[in-house]
């Protein structure tokens, strides 16, 4: 962020100028990138032995200080980071500390800790049982203890969950395009490692891993493409320029504004899973170590939710027009394409992988509300959709047949009545996905729908209605899952539940009791999230 | 509201089952037990009711009563408010007296299974009842209606397992049915309730039914809402054509859990339709009146012809509610006093009637092994009290003067004449196809040559070694299948001769509906207000 002038060129500041930061202000972002760092020294000096130990401690230590760290930052919000442009003697910032970057962070940083104690899970054995120390060995083998023996262990996983929770929160924050991409970015690369360190079914994982990669690589390279149309509109990538020169701009420059807008969303709908870029979800979802899954299902969604609230709300507001019916075809087809296909689906993994894409969807909606009512709705929805759908991936990870997961849906036939406790917690959070009252997925998409009535018009009005429609959708395939698990009759080689360390009891407890509790008494934090609704600019 | 008691009435009932399903399901120990405990909660229940009951104000019976009022999700004008008008409170305490007489029924519905935690079904299956009870008592007392549309799905959630777990052998296919229609009807009902929040006048406790009456509302929007509600409510009630998932779902599940579903439940429809599309939306509501009405007397027809060609016991009993309901709608929509209040005590009464077919009707398929029509025949013989009791159950479903339906069924037409003479008429020959159905299916069961290899047993006992060979004795009624009829009975009685008792609660919550509507549609009908309080 600051600019070493060459001497050759005397256009450009003739002096070193020092950005001001307000270091309380992203204290906590300074915190989860430390610690990820101390994580990789970590890796390189403790002992073998302890390193687990060390590692899990350190990354939720961290993760609650940066947590703590955002009281601090919320009495120190604005723009920050900036540094006075030369010709205009303008301030440019690249960090917006405001409501709902903070909102983000905080829900990110505790969605991390459930991801990352559920991570955490060894099942007795030496790392966490979810990840392979070496890519070629079967679990279990001669091989796999021989790598282990020889140092291979995988407790890496730990600093690069750090990584990419630092990319996640800096994701919202961002006030310009180059910042967010680099956020993007950060958060996406240990995405890509993380998906394809699967124990089992290790072809699957790797699939899952490549296939993420390459694509976002190509969202990636949309994203940064729009960038420079955009940079190109308005001779800025910060966001305050950017609404300022669409409000002022001629229209003969459409040319550079809409496909510029239009390939930015491209990248940023990507990482939500929106259709049309939704094709990676069921399969990375699927492949990825299940933890790793919940994980990037939570946070990856409430980054990148973050990311587009500021680009549509701060960035291209004023060119609201020219990109809001696409975005409202792709809310549609998000909630119709991601509950029509789930209903078909015979892989756990997958049917909540098309149930990510269909709440994507729900979420969209909120954002198309255009109103302070709708951001808090989003950012509610963002919570409670990512405390369940932490549990459900947890549960689905403890479910196994022959020590691997048993994710094919006949193999949960009759769970209910074998693990009624276990079942009784997926069968809940089901009902949370469908959105059924006293859950907090009822008052989440009451939330979203009723913005979108309330200040999107007609529009707002068709997508709550299609919204609805497709929840009816969606719990026929929730309901199916429960009618497998508590109507029907155990098969002989039934599956088992394998107890949980405390750590992933924990997760799935916290995820559970938060669906519950976000579906009672709901009020506290809409409260929080309605007073986190404003942007600064 | 009314501060006419600080003791919240409402939610106390409401908490009693619920913390009784609690106990029930986790406090260890046998599952007679468990049973016990749960007829013992809901009794309690039962009698916390009676005692709230006389602390309602009949005089001031227009109010909601009995009631509270907290914020709950100000965020979304959303309140905890609770109360009952004459309807609801006679509605409730219906609901209250059929749990434990289910809970009784049912006591044999679930066998215990073998090994250590055996008893957990059974223990699931009355807890889930008790929820039950919670949501009913909720439902009918919300005076919020977002509360009442909460109350109103996750109603749905117990009542999907009571079928998908304890049911016959379709039960996957009648729990998922039933979901589905529920839902899809609730959930378009979800939009309408988002709308008319909106209308309103918003803030904190915009969802109140009170400051959501009266206003002024576009024609147009007014009649959209009113569509959103009323589809929700003729799935639930259900009327023809949506109901079709009834008749699957009450066969498919227990009869406790079908008497549950059928006497109580679908009356949230019937309900809902007093309650909120009359008094909300009464300008749509007389705008709509043809079409619902013509579906009404379809529903009395269709469902009494279908029912006549039932060859399955509880199919037949469903269909024949398909029937009644067609009745209950129309007196609501006759927009009179009489019919109206004749269309809330014909809701009491069918609940305790199909109560009645569906519980004395399990009695026969457990003797028989069997819910085929064709499957009995002369048990009149075998199982004398048994066949006495389905008989006045049948006579109640047909009306019989002297019986509590009868009163109804007469105030509903009466009062339907006078606004709606040629449904009327039409809808009366539904009354002969009821004696149709009912005694065709007595004839069918009870009467005609002794079945082979049965025989009852006091003849069983007399008959020495010889003679009972290849017969098996069938048990008459037994003391806790008596229990289970005499509160039954002792209510077509009571009701039959006495329904002042509940019309003198009942009418001035349907004249405080009815002056909604007049207000809004001043000249609806001058026969609305003259019939006052006239019950036979």
């Amino acid at each position: 962020m600051t600019a070493v002038a060459p001497l050759a060129l005397p256009t450009l500041p003739a002096a070193f100028q020092q950005s001001n930061v307000d270091y309380l202000a992203i204290l906590p972002l300074l915190i989860v990138f430390g610690t990820a760092l101390i994580g990789v020294l970590v890796e390189a000096f403790a002992s073998r032995e302890r390193r687990h130990a060390i590692q899990v401690t350190l990354a939720v230590a961290g993760l609650l200080a940066a947590a703590a760290a955002i009281i601090l930052a919320a009495k120190h919000q604005g723009l920050t980071m900036g540094l006075t442009d030369g010709s205009t003697n303008r301030q440019l910032f690249a960090l917006a500390i405001d409501g709902p970057a903070l909102f983000m962070q905080a829900t990110i940083l505790l969605l991390g800790v459930l991801g990352v104690l559920t991570m955490a899970e060894r099942f007795g054995g030496v790392g966490p049982d979810a990840f392979t120390p070496s890519g070629a060995s079967t679990p279990g083998s001669a091989t796999e203890t021989a790598a282990a023996r020889a140092g291979a262990l995988t407790s890496e996983v730990f600093p690069l969950t750090m990584f990419a929770i630092f990319g996640m929160m800096l994701f919202p924050t961002t006030n310009d395009l180059i910042g967010m991409f680099v956020a993007l970015e950060v958060l996406s690369l240990p995405l890509y490692i993380l998906s394809g360190l699967a124990r089992r079914r290790r072809l699957l994982s790797q699939e899952a891993s490549l296939k993420y990669f390459l694509l976002g690589a190509f969202s990636s390279a949309f994203f940064l493409f729009g960038t420079a149309l955009l940079y190109g509109y308005a001779g800025s990538v910060y966001f305050g320029d950017l609404s300022k020169a669409i409000a002022a701009g001629p229209l003969a420059m459409n040319g550079l504004l809409v496909p510029g807008a239009f390939l930015v969303f491209v990248g940023l709908l990507f990482k939500v899973g929106a259709v049309p870029f939704h094709a990676w979800t069921p399969d990375v979802y699927q492949g990825a170590p299940t933890p790793v899954t919940g994980f990037m299902a939570a946070c990856t969604k409430a980054a990148a939710f973050g990311a587009i609230l500021r680009l549509g709300y701060v960035g291209l507001d004023t060119g609201r027009w020219e990109w809001t019916n696409a975005l409202v075809l792709v809310a549609l087809l998000t909630m119709v394409v991601g509950s029509v296909l789930s209903v078909t689906q015979t892989d756990m993994k997958r049917l909540l992988a098309y149930s990510s894409i269909a709440h994507a969807g729900f979420i969209l909606v909120g954002v198309l509300a255009f109103d302070r009512k709708g951001v808090g709705a989003v950012l509610f929805y963002i919570v409670a959709y990512g405390f369940s759908t932490i549990a459900a991936f947890a549960i689905v990870s403890l479910v196994r047949q022959n020590g691997a997961e048993a994710t094919h849906l006949s193999q949960w036939a009759g769970l209910g009545k074998r693990y009624p406790v276990v079942a009784g917690a997926f069968a809940f959070l089901m009902l949370a996905f469908a959105g059924i009252p006293l859950t907090s997925g009822f008052v989440s998409k009451f939330g979203v729908f009723s913005a979108a009535i309330g200040t999107g018009g007609a529009t707002g009005t068709v997508l709550a209605i299609v919204g609805v429609l497709c929840s009816a959708i969606t719990v026929f395939v929730y309901a199916r899952v429960i009618v497998l698990m508590f109507f029907s009759d155990a098969p002989d080689d039934a599956v088992e539940v394998v107890i949980p360390s405390v750590s992933t009891t924990f997760s799935i407890a916290i995820g559970t009791l938060a669906t519950l509790a976000l579906g009672v008494l709901p009020s506290a934090l809409l409260d929080l999230a309605d007073r986190a609704s404003q942007f600064v600019r | 509201m009314t501060a006419m008691s600080t003791v919240p009435w409402l939610t106390i009932l409401g908490l009693i089952p619920l913390v009784g399903a609690l106990v029930v399901a986790f406090v260890p120990g046998s599952a007679e037990n468990a049973k016990r405990m749960a007829i013992g909660f809901s009794v309690v229940t039962l009698v916390v009711g009676i005692i709230a009951a006389t602390q309602f104000d009949r005089a001031s019976g227009k109010q909601f009563q009995l009631g509270e009022q907290h914020s709950w999700i100000p965020q979304f004008g959303v309140s905890y408010s609770l109360g009952v008008d004459g309807i609801a409170l006679v509605l409730i305490l219906m609901a209250l007296v059929l749990t434990p007489i289910c809970l009784l029924a049912a006591w044999h519905d679930v066998p215990e299974e073998a090994g250590p935690r055996g008893g957990q079904r059974v223990k699931t299956y009355f807890a889930l009842i008790l929820v039950l009870e919670t949501f009913m008592v909720g439902v009918f007392a919300a005076t919020d209606v977002f509360l009442f549309y909460v109350f109103f799905e996750a109603m749905l959630i117990p009542v999907y397992f009571l079928i998908g777990r304890f049911g016959g052998p379709r039960r996957q296919y009648a729990a998922m049915k039933f979901l589905l229609f529920s839902l899809a009807g609730g959930l378009i009902m979800l939009v309408a309730v988002i709308a008319l929040y909106l209308q309103g006048p918003g803030g904190t406790d915009g969802f109140l039914i009170e400051r959501l009456t009266g206003l002024s509302l576009d024609p147009t929007t007014e009649r959209l809402l009113f569509v959103g509600f009323f589809f929700a409510f003729a799935v639930k009630a259900p009327m023809v054509p949506f109901h079709t998932w009834l008749p699957d779902a009450a066969t498919e599940s227990s009869p406790a859990t079908a008497t549950l579903l059928v006497g109580v439940l679908d009356k949230v429809g019937t309900f809902g339709m007093i309650r909120f599309c009359l008094q909300l939306f009464p300008e749509a509501s007389t705008w709509a009146t043809p079409v619902v009405v013509a579906l009404a007397v379809l529903s009395v027809i269709y469902g009494a012809l279908l029912a006549i060609g039932q060859t399955d016991m509880m199919r037949l009993v469903s269909y024949t509610s398909v029937s009644h309901f067609g009745f209950i709608v129309l007196g609501i929509f006759a927009f009179t006093t009489v019919g109206q209040g004749g269309s809330t005590l014909y809701m009491v009464n069918h609940g305790f009637s199909t109560a009645a077919l569906f519980l004395f009707a399990a009695m026969l398929v457990r003797r028989r092994g069997s819910k085929r029509i064709p499957d009995f025949g002369g048990w009149q013989r075998i199982t004398p009290a048994l066949a006495g009791i389905f008989l006045v159950a049948g006579l109640s479903g047909l009306a019989l003067p002297g019986l509590s339906s009868f009163v109804s069924e007469f105030l509903v037409l009466v009062g339907s004449f006078s606004t709606q003479p040629v449904a009327t008429v039409i809808a009366t020959s539904g009354i002969i196809l009821a004696a149709l159905y009912i005694l065709l299916m007595y004839k069918k069961v009870m009467t005609g040559p002794k079945p082979e290899g049965l025989v009852g047993e006091r003849e069983h006992d007399r008959l020495d070694e010889r003679g009972r060979r290849g017969l098996t004795a069938v048990r008459d009624l037994t003391t806790r299948e008596k229990l289970v009829a005499a509160p039954l009975i002792a209510a077509f009685v009571v009701l039959g001769f006495l329904p002042n008792l509940a019309l003198n609660v009942i009418n001035p919550a349907v004249d405080k509906t009815l002056s909604h509507v007049q207000q809004a549609v001043p000249n609806l009908n001058p026969a609305g207000t003259v019939a006052e309080g006239s019950s036979k």
